[in-house]
């Protein structure tokens, strides 16, 4: 007798996995938001003119992209709490993932900022915009522009990392899944409606930033 | 009666080195309000560097610039010199305007963006004043139909020409064009070379480093010759041109000729 799928109580569930899928799109919002500030800082400082800021970005990209984004999670979780820093779940997990899509922004940051031409600086320069007006007026828009395509695909794997939550008992989409498996015994549907689910949410951000992309002048 | 009118611009034994190779020993120039003076010679003899001195886009060891009487890039007290702050540097480079070889438009505004940014953030105009400024400028170029193209929808004359305007909009006392048509396709050298002109039959003071011969003689009123780091030989464009008298002027112009 071969497996045969039925998908009825997935159907019933269907609120818990969307209310899952809210959730987790809620959490890589809000790491992105803190990790694109965190890696703005970060690739600022790896082409700055401070040799200790240099050094402080170059670090920081190199541990934590060298750390499973699980041991982050864990970590941040069960370890600080021994040091009296206490946060709730869903904090300490965006603060995790901000600091580790932080990193991978630092280097995405970083390789825009270098793409930024130095005539175009200089024309700021020679019209008497003061360094600060440079970047912001004119670096970081040529910047982003440049680390959009990149800064889409960091976004995306990031909505993907949100599954992590799962393993601190954060009732995402995979934790819901998990739970659904675990009580209907439907393995088969219960993983491949949660799989459809993921892979349409990452095509709708994906056409998202594509319009986006769109929007901007070419160059 | 001798009316002594104070030069516009002031370069006094300015020198200037890149690590151990002396770029610049000890020039002297003035330039006159609504005066056009180019500088010739071959690459590596300084001209540009001398350029980017004036627009404190380089830092240079001694001597000094003086523009309109005000000490450029450094405060001399005494005998010890410091480099200004940044906020005051970028308040000196808005008196000069600058315009690059290779136009350096900013690529995410517009034309009248690029014009607009320094007239906002600069001098501080509101939005509506800016834009007409941009519009008005555009116009003399000869592109009012592009105010609203980006820079990679125009051709390497039209950006040129941009930039030109960009430079302009400021108001600045002193134009610096820094070997405008060199990365121009011949046709669209001709454009841009007839903007200049009529700036300077305006009566701008335009100081500009150049490959075109026929144009330095044309639009300048005086032609410098630059040699090795310094000012080799200068005067009117007939002279430079018809009677050079150091030999090494003479083999330039011939080199440039063929």
């Amino acid at each position: 007798m071969g497996y045969t799928l039925n998908f009825a109580v997935i159907w019933a569930n269907l609120d818990k996995l969307l209310s899952g899928l809210a959730l987790g799109l809620g959490l890589a919002l809000g790491a992105v938001a803190m990790g694109t500030v965190i890696g703005l800082i970060g690739g600022f400082a790896s082409v700055g003119p401070s040799k200790l800021g240099r050094r402080i970005a170059g670090a920081y990209v190199t541990v934590i992209r060298n750390l499973p984004i699980l041991v982050i999670v864990l970590l941040a979780y069960f370890a600080l709490p021994e040091y009296g820093i206490r946060l709730d779940k869903v904090q300490s997990f965006v603060a995790s993932l901000a600091i580790y899509a932080g990193a991978y922004l630092t280097e995405v940051f970083r390789a825009g900022l270098v793409s930024v031409p130095k005539g175009v600086v200089e024309a700021g320069r020679a019209i008497g915009l003061t360094r600060f007006q440079i970047s912001l007026y004119v670096v970081m828009p040529i910047m982003l522009r440049n680390a959009l395509p990149a800064l889409g695909s960091t976004f995306i794997s990031l909505f993907k990392d949100t599954s992590i939550a799962a393993a601190i008992a954060i009732p995402e989409l995979t934790f819901q899944a998990r739970k659904i498996n675990v009580e209907s015994f439907r393995v088969v549907e219960t993983w491949i409606v949660a799989s459809g689910l993921y892979i349409a949410t990452c095509l709708v951000i994906a056409a998202g930033l594509r319009s986006l992309e769109r929007r901007f002048p070419k160059f | 009666m001798e009316l002594h009118v104070r030069p516009l611009l002031q370069i006094q034994t300015l020198h200037k080195r890149f690590h151990d190779v002396e770029v610049l020993k000890g020039v002297n120039l003035e330039v006159r309000e609504r005066e056009v003076v180019s500088i010739i010679g071959s690459s590596g003899s300084g001209k540009t560097t001398l350029l980017r001195c004036v627009n404190l886009l380089e830092e240079f060891d001694s001597g000094q610039i003086l523009l309109d009487g005000e000490s450029i890039g450094y405060r001399i007290g005494g005998d010890r010199r410091r480099r200004l702050s940044d906020r005051a540097l970028s308040r000196q480079r808005s008196m000069t305007g600058m315009v690059f070889q290779s136009f350096n438009l900013f690529p995410h505004l517009t034309a009248a963006g690029n014009i607009m940014l320094g007239l906002r953030k600069v001098r501080r105009l509101p939005k509506d004043e800016a834009r007409s400024i941009a519009e008005k400028w555009l116009g003399r170029v000869g592109l009012s139909q592009r105010a609203d193209h980006y820079p990679s929808q125009l051709s390497g004359g039209q950006q040129q020409r941009v930039a030109i305007a960009r430079a302009l909009a400021m108001n600045p006392k002193l134009v610096l064009l820094d070997e405008i048509t060199s990365a121009l396709d011949p046709e669209l050298v001709q454009e841009v070379l007839l903007t200049v002109k009529s700036l300077a039959e305006e009566g701008s003071t335009l100081l500009i480093v150049t490959h075109e011969m026929r144009f330095a003689r044309d639009v300048s009123h005086r032609v410098v010759f630059m040699e090795q780091g310094q000012i080799a030989e200068q005067g009117p464009p007939a002279e430079i041109f018809g009677n050079p008298k150091s030999p090494r002027l003479a083999e330039f112009l011939r080199s440039a000729r063929s």
